[in-house]
């Protein structure tokens, strides 16, 4: 499983990986940690002539916090956001469903922008980017354009990203104080993409009821999605078992998964509506009597 | 005489050969290099039934770097096959592999051409520019006849059927209070040692002699059948074992490669290195399991089991290999296990498919075996509402009743009795190590939203197969030992073992002695390992040849020291009189060749046998199972060196847990394997199963050897899908759940639990 | 064929300077042009942890990293954590707990284990246990594994005390 022929360049500044880019017209491909690519390019799934490294562009491994949100500059590594006590309390959602991330070895190279270009269905960061809104800086030839998270994966693998452009940051909008939320998945082992995953927050107005309620889904499409017939469900009515159940039945019945060799359809159906419960009763303290 | 304090037997010795591995001076077949050196890429079929219309190699040999694409056309004449090593029924003949795929494929990963390049890169640069035309035939992914049949002689793709039994199971089903009938399947999975395979071939073409390092398992077999295909007599070829990253009875056998890279080899005179990657792996080693048993038993109404009928199917896969039938055959044998049933008869039928070949994987035919009895054993204590650990010691074969014979389950092996043992003590051993007094009234309970299961499995296991081993001692002239044995190591810790046995007999320091194994440099003749038969038989080989050597040294000594034998004690190196006159081993070396051959020979199997106990707990809602205790109870006989038995039982238990919940070989209705990649063959990692134990005991030493071990790398694994998915059945007894199928995954686990739900609604 | 690139990184504490074909990975870099053959491939794609080496002081899989990638790294193998006749602590804990049969894993488990303790040397069994989770051994059933990397704990402890003073 040696790599297919190919060449390589480190350019030492983002235009002139943008031109190379763009000077290859799609035969060239850029790499960061390789840590989704590499796969690849051992089974020769993929097979650029070029690779252009862009492991080492300056400016671009930034975690800023400030009253804009979280910004992830996109060779920021999972280990960055898991060591950044700082996102514990700025993005509690971000650093939990970033802990279940791979393995040990893969977080310490692979990067929020490589996740996010290679848009696999089950990751855990284009499925937070869709659930908290983010905006995602996309930087080509013709210059920086801001892309809303839902509107940046096409489907299975495919981004809106062209051949010449890169991810340089995604902004997660602030966190507001006091937010409820939860996040859950379901994988066959550590480490591994998840059958199925759910992200949820929401606030808490002055009435108890919940305000701006988010839903994300990982791994039972061809891309990350929400749920906003669950969040139309939510807003602006207060929690409770039987509202937990009620979504669960509507989330159940939003998603459209298909079968694989690691579990069918229904399967991953049903785990939408059951990790929904979970997470909702988590979010909201409820202990749920769950039936079995 | 030792001092009993310094005796290695019995102890948890480190192992000597851990240094070089922990510090990377481990010697693997990929770390060899030589001047001159190519390296060969195989292209395997991407389809699983077709002619081969044609092969196109020119554009691959054009390639820079490429200096040879072998196809069957550059064999020259009949293409060999690989020979039945195992039980060469004349049944399986038509069946058997050609080492290159001619005129016709048969599986996704038969090997159809070889490139020899400069590096494997290049190799598999030109993998791609070979082009080769198919005439696609209809795959065939399951058991009966099919459109297109895939041997002229077998229109059903039926290889072997056979009856065999004892007892009178006709009458003892007729007249029996209870009869039940299920049928259950393990799904096909395979060992995945973490080492691929990996050769290298030299051809010296001066003395027209070919050596093969990365050799394994049989060297000596596989030597022999080289030798036959190539037209080269076995005293022109060397077979060399150097470090083997695991085994599991996959690695060794004869494979088409073991053909392929030495003929390359010799084709162009030029060292040639094959290392398998993974995705050719898990498409090109054996697979195993993939049994299916149609199993009925006959019981009094008090649990008293009176008969048992079985019928067992088995995917050989695209090709009778070396192993022949040994799983199916195996898994036929063992359907009785430790229990007192006087009436047993079962069948076989081995059936041909598109797929992989099969071949044997630690523990063939028993993993089965024991899953499909234990399973049922429980069902029929529920339907007689009798304790499923009542129904057990009720049934287990008592010590009194030892040897218990088992002949005639395999109709082309003789009579086999289990030897000694005490199968209730040891079940009563795991009763108390699991708490099965405090704990089985959670059976099916629902706490915290999980629900607990405990169960059971019992097993008997066959080790220490014959006919053979031998060993060759050397008492080196610095007064160091050597041994060479014809077993094979494969990462067990088989060196550190045997010498325990040697430095005990010759009290010789253990850092004084060198196990060189495997190798058909060494010996005239070895046998090899396999069936958990390398302590047994090489352990025994080696203790003649020390017997024999400490002997030589005796007499040696006595001449020198002018003292006759019986006053002599070899001690701290030397040999010493009861005078207190001494000499060193070294100057005994020195004036004599001192070495000493031995062997040991033995057609009677060991029985090992013990119960596994698992308590679990099943979240209904997503399938998920976790092993809250586990513990495997066996009667090894002898230890030798305990920390080893353990750490092969602790091993085995979670290798075993993966073909329960993780290991699966999935192929499509086009017999296409989906999952050649370890990301997608899933296999346990360390946050899997934290709790387990292992309680080797040695009550009863094995009768059939000097050293009374009876083989102790696979009951580990024997019973772990029995007592496992018993628990998981216990579990969900109440949801009306019931277990027959591997492996238990969360969806499928989901699955079971839906449809007794929506069969039954008010089931809660 | 593609053309090479020199390559001048520091493995084991010495420079080296290698020239490769750019699709080569620091894998086969590491095994083929400096013949330090303790790390292992068992997959070639990311999976199994065999191949696991430090860079810059973080554990990586070294066949999912170009050779070229490592330009001006520091580069730690197993051979670098203690011969065969001066094992270190991570070393002589894993033969004491039978933590290893057949060896061929085992280089990838200790350079994890030793990136994992000479960060986190009060890692906890949990936290030993996800990490080693990347990591495929498939004779050992982990559990030795877990006891050994416990033990070797208190003499990274004693090393980070040392550095703290």
């Amino acid at each position: 499983m040696k790599l297919p022929p190919l060449d390589y360049i480190r350019p030492v500044t983002l235009a002139e990986a943008i031109a190379i880019l763009a000077a290859h017209g799609g035969d060239a491909k850029a790499i960061a940690g390789g840590q989704s690519l590499m796969p690849l390019l051992a089974f020769r799934l993929a097979a650029p002539e070029l690779l252009v490294d862009i492991g080492r562009l300056p400016g671009l491994r930034h975690i800023d916090i400030s009253v804009e949100g979280v910004d992830l500059g996109a060779l920021v590594t999972w280990r960055d956001i898991e060591r950044d006590a700082r996102l514990t309390y700025a993005h509690p959602l971000l650093a939990a469903a970033i802990a279940h991330v791979a393995h040990y070895q893969i977080r310490n190279r692979g990067t929020v922008g490589g996740s996010l270009a290679h848009a696999d269905p089950a990751a855990e960061m284009p499925g937070i980017a869709i659930t908290c809104d983010a905006l995602i800086t996309v930087v080509g030839p013709n210059g920086t354009r801001m892309v809303p998270a839902n509107e940046f994966c096409l489907g299975g693998l495919s981004t809106v990203l062209e051949f010449d452009e890169l991810v340089t940051n995604v902004r997660l909008p602030p966190w507001k104080q006091n937010r409820r939320w939860a996040f859950e998945e379901f994988a066959r082992r550590r480490g591994d993409f998840a059958l199925a995953g759910v992200a949820a927050f929401y606030d808490i107005d002055q009435n108890g009821t919940m305000r701006d309620p988010h839903v994300g889904v990982i791994g039972v499409g061809d891309r990350p999605m929400r749920l906003s017939v669950v969040e139309n469900l939510l807003e602006g009515k207060s929690l409770d078992a039987g509202l937990i159940l009620q979504a669960a039945a509507l989330a159940r019945d939003a998603v459209d998964p298909t079968d694989d060799i690691h579990a069918e359809a229904a399967y991953r159906r049903d785990m939408v509506g059951v990790l929904l419960e979970r997470v909702l009763a988590r979010a909201g303290n409820i202990v749920l009597m769950e039936a079995a | 005489m030792n001092n009993v304090s310094q005796l290695l037997v019995g102890h948890p010795v480190e192992r000597m050969e851990d240094a070089r591995f922990l510090s990377g001076s481990g010697l693997f077949v990929d770390d060899l290099e030589r001047d001159g050196m190519l390296h060969a890429a195989i292209l395997r079929s991407s389809i699983a039934h077709a002619d081969i219309v044609s092969i196109d190699t020119s554009a691959a040999l054009r390639m820079p770097g490429v200096h040879a694409v072998i196809t069957a056309a550059d064999i020259g004449g009949e293409i060999p096959v690989i020979p039945l090593r195992l039980a060469p029924l004349p049944e399986f003949e038509p069946f058997r592999q050609p080492v290159i795929a001619a005129d016709k494929v048969r599986y996704v990963g038969e090997p159809i051409a070889v490139v020899v390049a400069d590096s494997r890169a290049i190799a598999e640069d030109a993998l791609e520019a070979i082009d080769v035309q198919f005439e696609a035939l209809s795959a065939v992914t399951g058991r009966g006849a099919t459109e297109d049949a895939l041997f002229a002689c077998a229109d059903d793709n039926v290889s072997l059927r056979y009856s065999a039994g004892f007892g009178d199971a006709d009458a003892a089903f007729a007249n029996a209070d209870y009869v039940r009938t299920e049928r259950f399947s393990v799904q096909r999975h395979t060992a995945l040692p973490m080492e691929t395979r990996g050769l290298l071939a030299e051809w010296d073409s001066s003395s027209a002699r070919l050596i093969v390092t990365g050799a394994t398992k049989v060297t000596f077999y596989n030597r022999r059948a080289l030798a036959k295909m190539l037209d080269l007599g076995q005293d022109d070829i060397d077979l060399i074992e150097i470090d083997v990253g695991g085994g599991f009875g996959v690695r060794g056998e004869f494979y088409p490669e073991d053909f392929l890279i030495p003929f390359a080899a010799r084709k162009l005179a030029r060292p040639v290195k094959w290392i398998e990657d993974r995705r050719e792996h898990l498409m090109a080693i054996n697979h195993s399991r993939d049994v299916a048993c149609e199993l009925s038993i006959a019981c009094r109404s008090d649990g008293t089991m009176l008969g048992l009928r079985g019928a067992v199917f088995s995917d050989m896969g695209a090709y009778i290999r070396t192993n022949g039938g040994v799983v199916p055959a195996k898994a036929a044998q063992f359907l009785p296990g430790p229990y007192r049933i006087p009436n047993v008869s079962v069948s076989v039928e081995t059936f041909m498919t598109s797929k992989t070949p099969v071949g044997t994987y630690r523990g063939p035919g028993r993993f089965e075996a024991n899953f499909f009895r234990e399973r049922l054993i429980d069902m029929v204590a529920l339907d007689l509402g009798i304790d499923v650990a009542e129904i057990r010691r009720k049934n287990l074969i008592t010590e009194a009743e030892l040897p218990y014979p088992i002949d005639g389950l395999v109709p082309y092996e003789g009579p086999t009795s289990y030897d000694t043992g005490n199968y209730v003590e040891v079940f009563e051993r795991a009763l108390l190590e699991i708490g099965w007094r405090d704990k089985c009234h959670l059976q099916g309970r629902l706490i915290d939203g999980v629900r607990h299961g405990i169960g059971l499995g019992c097993f008997v296991e066959s080790g220490g197969a014959g006919p053979k081993e031998n060993a060759a001692l050397t008492l080196e002239r610095d007064g160091s030992l050597t041994i060479a044995v014809g077993s094979s190591v494969l990462g067990q810790g088989l060196e550190t073992v045997l010498g325990q046995i040697a430095a005990d007999t010759l009290s010789i320091p253990f850092d004084r002695i060198r196990v060189l194994h495997g190798s058909t440099t060494l010996l005239d003749e070895g046998f090899g390992t396999y069936h958990s038969r390398a302590v047994v038989m090489g352990g025994s080989a080696v203790l003649d040849a020390a017997k024999k050597l400490r002997e030589k040294i005796l007499e040696q000594a006595a001449n020198h020291l002018g003292r006759p034998n019986s006053e002599l004690t070899i001690a701290d190196q030397h040999v010493v009189a009861a005078n207190g006159a001494s000499v060193s081993l070294a100057a005994l070396a020195t004036e004599q060749v001192l070495s000493a051959d031995g062997t040991f020979a033995n057609t009677t199997r060991t029985y090992s046998y013990g119960t596994h106990a698992a308590h679990v707990t099943v979240d209904p809602r997503t399938g998920r199972v976790e092993i809250l205790d586990y513990v495997a109870v066996e009667d090894v006989g002898r230890a030798i060196n305990p920390a080893i038995v353990h750490g092969q039982a602790i091993g085995a238990i979670v290798q075993g847990l993966g073909g329960v919940f993780f290991d699966h070989l999935v192929y499509d209705e086009e017999a296409q394997l989906l999952n050649a990649s370890l990301a997608d063959y899933l296999v346990p990692t360390a946050s899997d199963f934290p709790r387990l134990r292992a309680v080797t005991l040695e009550l009863r030493p094995s009768l059939t050897n000097p050293l009374g071990a009876k083989g102790a790398g696979e009951g580990g694994i024997v019973a772990v899908a029995a007592a496992t998915a018993n628990a998981v059945a216990a579990a969900l007894t109440p949801l009306g759940v019931e277990i027959h199928h591997l492996p238990l995954t969360p969806p499928r686990l989901w699955r079971l639990i839906k449809d007794a739900r929506d069969r039954t609604p008010t089931a809660a | 064929m593609t053309r090479t690139v020199a390559v001048h990184l520091t493995v084991n504490g010495a420079a080296a300077t290698i020239s490769v074909e750019p699709r080569t990975t620091l894998t086969d870099a590491l095994r083929n042009e400096l013949r330090l053959t303790g790390t292992h491939l068992g997959c070639e794609h990311g999976v199994c942890g065999a191949c696991t080496v430090i860079v810059d002081g973080a554990a990586v899989r070294s066949c999912l990293m170009l050779a070229v990638q490592a330009e001006g790294r520091d580069v730690r193998t197993v051979e670098s954590l203690g011969d065969a006749a001066h094992l270190g602590p991570l070393q002589l804990a894993f033969r004491k707990h039978h933590a290893l049969q057949c060896g061929f894993c085992t280089p990838g488990i200790l350079t994890t284990a030793h990136a994992l303790l000479s960060e986190e040397p009060d890692a906890d069994e949990d936290r030993i246990r996800d990490v080693i989770s990347g990591n495929l051994c498939r004779c050992t059933g982990y559990i030795p594994i877990v006891a050994a990397i416990m033990e070797a704990r208190s003499a990274y402890l004693g090393v980070q005390a040392e550095a703290a003073q």
